[in-house]
């Protein structure tokens, strides 16, 4: 089991979780991710390394619930790149690696003297993977991003929202994680070039132009119609292309209760208004009469659901059965949901100084080389002696020197 | 040659999944995609072409399929099921989202095709997994939504209106970039067992660990997030990011200034064009400007001055968007090294200068329309190997011919 890519090494420079969430899934299938953090700032150019959310009381740089999440399975050493030797122990890992990754802002690996050039000078078949948010070509390329804003000029916050109003947009870094799958494809995408061709590449991943990519039927429809979303007004809620009606979020009973109800065609509001036996559902026979007073459809079905328990009127529509679920609080899905559970979403993990906590697990089941997630992300340098030992034949006494003499 | 040059992959049409194909015949791969007589639904849905319905004018269709080739099959036939079979045996991947019982019922399942392609990675695609029974019930993007948790995270302050699903079916791209994921995991095996997989792919648990905090914030202490507009959830309510600027438009101000460098920047920006002068809170710029050492940000909200110089911060953000344009307020602010971003719409971000100049734009020739068409370019790029549209999405059954050449000939 898990070992997919256990034939892979990965320096991995990443964090947060445009980068983290990558190597996570390298790692859950075996692959050796080797976090380097920077002992000075106590690992922080990951900001999620000792924030909240918190297990328990305790609070410090290895309790952050968020980067025990993203960096379950992987090593953590530390790494001066001030110093000399720090360099020249990189080096030595590097050359021993098969990828290097890296989310930093464009450039900064450069000026630590490992920008691609460089590497390949070490590891001749090197593939550099790094993921900024505009790439490292073009006027914003020196251009800060995080999720966010990623998503906010890629078109994606404005897109998710209701009419009449600001944008709602992403209540969360969607394109943190998504820009992490990309740079998972992307590295994998390389490692397969490499099987064939025996060749390296730089991969250079612009996160805005992944998420742009994310509104293509959008995009057509302005590069042949010339019809612009800002001048259209829509409700992200509604169907976007097969037409649907009714199709969205409505109330229940009980606090901040929803559930959402999609009728794809005739014979799914024949069953519904089975159901909601009133005489208004008459006027709405028709998709095209449906679709014609949406406006009204909606507030009518609101109406309706409002009296209802949102899993008791799930049953009773997932029976018909009609597209039906209710919106999920996050201890709904994750502790009610026995489909989540019965998938193993949810793996414990043994993480050092926080004990034993619950994480994301991943969303696949693969039948002969599944993932795992046994240890959790790593405490500041808790591989080090593990690492350089097995990597440089360094004595644990010769670690034990390197940190007090400020190298690592 | 590009990287999945040697690879075939069989798609079953489905909307859920087609976008899963692109990824893969975008990188080469030889993608036969196979649908019923009748053609796949999503080529009836609109965007049209000069909004004129009609054969190879759905948009949509347009750009989910783009690479591909196109077979016409009927499953449920024994013709079918054989052809079914010859192909199988000449492929890589198969890529489907059937109803969970579906081709055990037509002796399509893994089992038996694995005898016949032993290489073969077959990828089931489906709501919530190939033993759950509740994923052979309908659903749509909105519905899977729903139960894996994001719409539970998005929407605005006010709660009485209803939480928000995001625009254009990124509940089925979620569900694709796993599966994506997993054939390329399941390629890289290959190469040293030799042996292909069946991998299960559960929409509704992408996208419950596609949720960051809302999911573990849950599992590391049972806190619960609440939707913010435009922001991320959290367990409280936080400072609103969203800022209105001078030309009706909106920017994110994402992480407002948390280091006395940044804090020193804004100082200088407002300065710059004269903002210091009716700004009372430009002290509290000042203070944080010259702040000895990193905040600690735990104190946000518990330390007077920190808090102060903090909400400072953030209303000299919202006081300069107020009188510049949504775009001079990004480029200004990332100029001063805050990152923020303009909230433009898909088409501006299109036609946006720096995305022109990386060639984000490809020209895809549709010489059935007698035109060349603008489609979004590469996700990654990558030199050795690059990704293209080698071809516009194929007519219903436009391959038939050459996939299946001795049916062509009987």
């Amino acid at each position: 089991m898990s070992d997919a890519l256990s034939p892979f090494r990965i320096c991995d420079f990443t964090g947060q979780l445009a980068g983290a969430g990558a190597t996570k899934w390298l790692a859950a299938f075996g692959a050796e991710v080797i976090r380097i953090e920077d002992p000075v700032m106590q690992g922080r150019w990951d900001i999620l390394r000792g924030n909240p959310p918190f297990k328990d009381e305790r609070r410090g740089i290895d309790l952050g619930g968020a980067f025990n999440n993203h960096n379950v399975e992987k090593y953590g050493i530390t790494l001066n790149l001030r110093t000399d030797k720090a360099k020249e122990m990189l080096a030595g890992i590097i050359a021993q690696s098969d990828v290097v990754t890296e989310n930093f802002a464009a450039g900064v690996l450069e000026k630590w003297g490992f920008g691609f050039d460089a590497m390949k000078a070490i590891k001749p078949d090197i593939i550099y993977v790094s993921n900024c948010g505009f790439g490292h070509t073009g006027p914003y390329k020196s251009f800060r991003t995080w999720g966010p804003i990623v998503q906010a000029v890629s078109g994606l916050t404005f897109s998710s929202g209701l009419p009449g109003r600001e944008p709602a947009g992403w209540g969360y870094s969607y394109m943190d994680h998504t820009g992490g799958y990309y740079m998972a494809m992307a590295i994998m995408l390389a490692l397969l070039h490499r099987q064939r061709s025996g060749e390296g590449q730089w991969v250079d991943l612009a996160c805005t132009e992944a998420a742009t990519t994310l509104n293509g039927p959008a995009l057509l429809d302005w590069s042949v119609n010339g019809r612009a979303m800002r001048s259209t007004p829509f409700n992200s809620n509604r169907a976007q292309f097969n037409k649907m009606a009714p199709h969205g979020i409505y109330p229940c009973r009980g606090d901040d209760d929803w559930i959402a109800i999609a009728c794809r065609d005739d014979q799914d509001w024949a069953a519904l208004e089975g159901v909601i036996d009133a005489p208004w559902c008459a006027q709405f026979a028709t998709q095209d009469s449906r679709l014609a007073g949406e406006d009204r459809l909606d507030e009518q079905i609101a109406a309706w659901t409002g009296g209802f328990d949102k899993f008791e009127l799930q049953a009773r529509l997932r029976a018909l059965p009609i597209p039906v679920a209710a919106v999920q609080k996050p201890a709904e899905r994750i502790d009610g949901d026995p489909a989540t559970g019965n998938f193993g979403l949810w793996p414990t993990v043994q993480q050092t100084a926080m004990g034993a906590v619950r994480v994301d697990g991943q969303p696949v089941h693969m039948s002969e080389t599944d993932w795992r997630a046994n240890r959790g992300g790593p405490c500041l340098g808790e591989h080090n002696v593990e690492i350089f030992g097995r990597l440089l034949g360094m004595s644990a006494d010769e670690v034990d020197r390197l940190q007090q003499e400020g190298v690592i | 040659m590009t990287v999945l040059n040697d690879i075939r992959v069989i798609e079953l049409a489905s909307e859920r999944i087609s976008f899963a194909g692109k990824l893969m015949a975008d990188m080469g791969a030889d993608v036969i995609l196979i649908e019923p007589v009748t053609g796949d639904p999503s080529r009836q849905y609109p965007p049209w072409v000069d909004d004129e319905p009609g054969e190879g004018r759905s948009l949509y269709f347009l750009h989910y399929n783009t690479g591909k080739r196109s077979v016409t099959l009927d499953l449920d036939t024994l013709e079918g099921q054989a052809r079914f079979r010859q192909l199988i045996a000449t492929a890589d991947v198969l890529l489907e989202s059937e109803a969970t019982t579906r081709l055990g019922d037509l002796g399509l399942d893994y089992d038996s095709l694995g005898k016949i392609q032993p290489g073969l990675i077959h990828v089931a695609v489906t709501p919530y997994g190939r033993n759950e029974p509740l994923s052979d019930l309908p659903a749509t993007d909105l519905t899977l939504m729903a139960a894996g948790g994001p719409p539970w995270n998005c929407g605005y302050d006010d709660h009485s209106l209803p939480p928000v699903r995001g625009w254009g079916n990124q509940g089925y791209h979620t569900a694709c970039h796993f599966a994506f994921m997993s054939v390329l995991t399941a390629l890289l095996a290959r190469h040293a067992s030799g042996r292909g997989q069946f991998i299960d792919v559960s929409m509704v648990a992408a996208l419950n660990v596609t949720t960051e905090a809302g999911s573990y914030n849950y599992l590391v202490n049972q806190s619960t997030v609440q939707r913010q507009t435009g922001r991320h959830a959290a367990v409280q309510m936080t400072g609103e990011t969203q800022v209105l600027c001078a030309d009706s438009r909106y920017a994110n101000t994402g992480v407002p200034p948390r280091t006395p460098a940044e804090f020193a920047r804004l100082y200088a920006w407002m300065q710059e064009i004269g903002m210091v002068e009716g700004f009372p809170e430009a002290v509290f710029l000042e203070m944080g400007a010259n702040w000895d050492g990193p905040f600690d940000l735990s104190q946000i909200g518990t330390d007077d001055t920190i808090t102060a110089i903090f909400m400072a911060g953030r209303e000299a953000l919202k006081r300069i968007a107020s009188q510049v344009s949504a775009y001079d307020f990004f480029t200004g602010c990332q100029n001063a090294g805050l990152s923020v971003g303009v909230i433009y719409s898909p088409e501006e971000v299109f036609e946006d200068p720096h995305f022109k100049a990386r060639g984000f734009q490809v020209e895809v020739e549709h010489e059935d329309l007698g035109r060349a068409i603008r489609y979004p370019g590469a996700p990654y790029r990558l030199p050795a190997s690059p990704w293209a549209i080698s071809r516009r999405a194929p007519r219903l059954g436009e391959h038939n011919d050459e996939v299946f050449p001795q049916a062509a000939a009987d």
